[in-house]
């Protein structure tokens, strides 16, 4: 990585994340995101966390990209995970143990159906 | 790596291809390469942009221009004004899209979300995430085109206010620090944040600490400072850990070290780590501790802008004060300051806990009511109970009761009403809460932080907590009342910093809205929420007890007799008042009298 | 000579690394302190000594400030480190009804190290986790919406 010099070069930077983002996009990979702030490892996000990568182990998954993210401010749902599939809107879960984590990547990663009953409405 | 000024993504699914997509792709190419740009601008096939009806389509970064139904015809035109006049083409761009339905975990119609605009969207690993989300641009502005003086201009016209909680204008303080004339200045972001119930300022370093460090590096610009330390407090080991990741990206980026963004400035950044001492929140206690010694308060002044961390002019400002700068500069001060109210600019982050619905974190601009937080924002309160105070500004902050609903929440209000703004920490209690009890624990706490060094707090919260816990197990004494009322005027008034002044702030905000309270516990032994064990008894009403033996199998210390299907029996005189039995009474037959 | 303290760790060793770790600065005395809490479980009388050695300053400035924070302890500790949250938000969310099923489980009260020397208990202030509340941490791991059943089998986790 090269050093930031100009204004221009993090114009470039900008760009290009924003391009890799909208790569990650519409290349059709499935995006899962699992709330790793403090709050949620309380609630058990690191069982959550494991469960989705002990399911995409078992059962090759590919395509599948998993990232984590910071305290969405919904603290007392965590652990929360995210779904998005392509061309789709992203799903928030709510409550999310690691059965309930083994459910959502069986049925809406795999199957793309959405588990209805931890889907976090407001 | 090459970096491309634009990017070119031409749809490939099935139904664009038949369309002609390819052909788009090859006359995009032998028309940038005419023109010399193939080494400016990247064309990639992608699948799936739109829904196809209208391809062959392609999309353009940065700016994110979506092109439709496409012909070769059109190319030479698109190249022309896209990629060397650099304006879109109108009349091939796609109709904007429908708004989006409302995403959940997105924020309540009554938030703005201006601290928290990137928490639990970015990944904040990956300083690329937030550069993508306009990062750093604020800092760039400000280094290429804004003097100090401009900077300081811009914040004093946003009108924020240090967000630590006492609200002193940043764009002063930041005045008073660059005009301190001393080689060396240091920047302090304090994110010792300690108040029970507060954990605005972990979300923000856990889920966006790029923004808290932008900010730290604008002031350090505008004070002259060349080194600067985030004193986090040891209870947050992730958010320790994030900032330290996200410090070491910013350096490799050459966003902090040496001639930052190729311009002669520089400065660094470290995280100092507490050791779990409440008191180091206060600012003359924090710097100690940095230096190394005992978190212990001196008095001011002299000021830390005058005479700071070893002994230099030192600018403190808390985690949110910093992380609201970056979004100040790039979308002006105007805009910060045509939110809230006229003393008090801009959104404030509040931690929701208590008995409320919805408890979390939230970002409100100021003058919401406290109606709208509790009952909009948060859902209202759990079991739909009723209401019976919100407790602000962490422990040396208030309660205030339901007649204050529609005040509306700013620095200048809350204290009128006897509260404080403090760092953000609000708990909201239904009218299962004994205020009293709700005092004596506060004053547990305080007691508990005082770090001992002047003797109206060491001694002075030790005798109210005494006094305290006396009424609360029901052994209060005519007088006490006054006598809490006496201690809380010479603790506020002698105290060596915020720690001790404000100590007795709970107690005299529930004496004041909650005296009732007080006088029936003391004088008539009772304790009207059923909360205080000494005031309290459990008793089993006998039209409704089955016999059914669970309330006696369950008691700790067999203080309840009964033969099973008859009406069993509480020994008060046994009895510890645990509530064991009345939870688990399926039949409701467990009374607290 | 080196000495050993009852965890057979050799003291001056981890002293000595502590102190090169933050480059034998006085103001980074806070720092090093904690790391060798973390190394030992506390702070033994004769690690103070040789801090004080190391970093010429007064023995009894480090022992001040390793009496003044909560997080470093100048008396041996068990082998895992129970911190309760004691704070409003936790004990209004039921975290009272915990912290007896606490007490009753370990049998020993808050600063007190059980006689096996396995546990020690500890309250702590706000850990910031409020909306999971109560919350408590075991050495490094934070447990939140905890419930009086659920300690046992978090106990048991611990060797």
């Amino acid at each position: 990585m090269n050093a930031i010099k100009s204004l221009d070069d993090l114009q470039k930077i900008r760009d290009a994340a924003l391009a890799k983002r909208k790569l990650g996009e519409t290349s059709g990979s499935k995006q899962v995101i699992v709330g790793m702030g403090t709050c949620g490892i309380a609630a058990g996000a690191r069982e959550t966390m494991k469960s989705v990568l002990d399911f995409i182990e078992a059962n090759n998954l590919e395509n599948v990209v998993v990232t984590q993210t910071g305290c969405i401010g919904l603290c007392e749902q965590e652990p929360i995970m995210q779904v998005v599939m392509p061309g789709q809107e992203k799903v928030t879960y709510g409550k999310v143990d690691a059965e309930v984590a083994k459910k959502i990547m069986k049925e809406h990663v795999t199957d793309g159906k959405v588990v209805q009953g931890n889907v976090i409405t407001i | 790596m090459t970096y491309f000024r634009s990017h070119i993504l031409v749809c490939n699914d099935p139904e664009c291809l038949e369309k002609g997509s390819m052909e788009i792709m090859q006359a995009l190419k032998s028309e940038l390469s005419s023109k010399g740009l193939l080494d400016e601008v990247q064309i990639l096939d992608t699948p799936r942009i739109g829904n196809c009806e209208s391809g062959p389509e392609i999309l353009v970064y940065p700016e994110g221009f979506h092109y439709i139904n496409l012909s070769k015809e059109n190319i030479p035109f698109l190249v022309e004004e896209q990629f060397l006049k650099g304006r879109p083409v109108n009349d091939l761009l796609a109709p904007p899209k429908k708004e989006e339905a409302q995403e959940l975990g997105e924020p309540t119609a009554k938030e703005i979300r201006v601290v928290l605009r990137n928490c639990g969207k970015i990944d904040p690993q990956n300083i690329e995430e937030y550069i993508a989300e306009d990062g750093y641009q604020a800092l760039a502005k400000v280094l290429t085109q804004y003097s100090p003086d401009d900077v300081i201009n811009t914040i004093t016209q946003s009108g924020l206010r240090g967000r630590g909680g006492a609200g002193f204008p940043t764009g002063k303080k930041w005045a008073i620090a660059r005009d301190s004339v001393d080689g060396q200045k240091y920047l302090v972001c304090n994110a010792d944040e300690g108040d029970p119930g507060a954990f605005m300022n972990r979300s923000v370093l856990e889920g966006d600490p790029h923004s808290v460090i932008e900010g730290m590096i604008i002031a350090a610009y505008t004070i002259g400072a060349s080194q600067g330390y985030i004193y986090c407090r040891a209870e947050y080991p992730i958010a320790i850990r994030t900032l330290n990741i996200a410090i070491e990206q910013a350096r490799e980026y050459g966003l902090l070290g040496k001639n930052i963004i190729g311009t002669d400035f520089s400065f660094d950044l470290e995280v100092r780590k507490g050791a779990g001492a409440f008191v180091c929140g206060e600012e003359t206690a924090l710097i100690a501790s940095i230096e190394g010694k005992r978190g212990e308060p001196r008095p001011r002044p002299p000021f830390p802008a005058v005479k700071g961390l070893f002994g230099k002019p030192t600018n403190i400002n808390n985690v949110e004060t910093y992380a609201n700068i970056p979004q100040i500069i790039l979308r002006g001060a105007d805009w910060y300051a045509s939110m809230g109210t006229e003393k008090s600019k801009g959104t404030k982050t509040f931690a929701l806990a208590g008995d409320v619905k919805r408890t979390g974190l939230i970002e409100v601009p100021f003058g919401i009511t406290v109606r709208e937080i509790v009952y909009d924002v948060g859902g209202g309160i759990k079991n739909d109970r009723e209401f019976k105070a919100i407790q602000t500004g962490g422990p040396m902050g208030g309660c205030l009761p339901a007649e204050y609903l529609d005040l509306p929440v700013d620095y200048e209000k809350l204290t009128q009403a006897g509260s404080i703004m403090g760092s953000g920490g609000m708990v909201v209690m239904d009218d299962e809460t004994c205020m009293v009890d709700i005092a004596r624990f506060f004053m547990e706490f305080i007691q508990d932080e005082s770090c001992g060094k002047c003797v109206p707090c060491r001694v002075g919260t030790r005798r109210m907590l005494e006094i305290l816990t006396r009424i609360c197990n029901g052994e209060g004494r005519d007088g006490d009342i006054e006598l809490l009322e006496a201690l809380s005027a010479e603790i506020k008034q002698d105290s060596l910093c915020g720690l001790g002044q404000g100590a007795p702030n709970p107690v005299v905000s529930t004496l004041k809205h909650f005296r009732s309270e007080y006088e029936a516990h003391i004088y008539k032994k009772e304790c009207p929420a059923k909360v205080c064990r000494a005031l309290i008894r459990y008793e089993i009403q006998a039209d409704k007890c089955v016999g059914c033996t669970a309330c006696a199998r369950n008691c700790p210390v067999n203080a309840i007799t009964g033969e099973a299907k008859k009406t069993h029996y509480i020994d008060p005189d046994i009895c510890i008042r645990c509530g064991i039995c009345k939870q688990v009474c399926n039949y409701e037959a467990v009374l607290v009298t | 000579m080196s000495k050993l303290n009852g965890n057979g760790r050799d003291v001056n060793k981890i002293v000595n690394a502590a102190v090169t770790e933050y480059h034998s600065k006085p103001e980074e005395l806070i720092p090093i302190l904690l790391k060798v809490n973390q190394e030992l479980g506390f702070i033994p009388a004769e690690a103070l000594e040789l801090i004080s050695e190391r970093i010429h300053i007064p023995e009894s400035r480090v022992y001040s400030v390793a009496s003044f924070y909560r997080m470093l302890s100048t008396k041996p500790t068990g082998r895992h480190v129970i911190k309760f949250c004691e704070s409003a938000p936790c004990h209004v969310a039921g975290g009272r009804e915990v912290w007896n099923a606490l007490l009753k489980e370990l049998m020993i009260q808050p600063g007190e190290t059980s006689p096996d020397g396995k546990w020690t208990l500890k309250t702590t202030s706000c850990l910031g986790v409020c909306a999971v509340g109560p919350v408590m941490m075991v050495d490094d791991d934070i447990y939140g919406n905890l419930t009086p059943g659920q300690i046992p089998d978090i106990l048991e986790k611990y060797e």
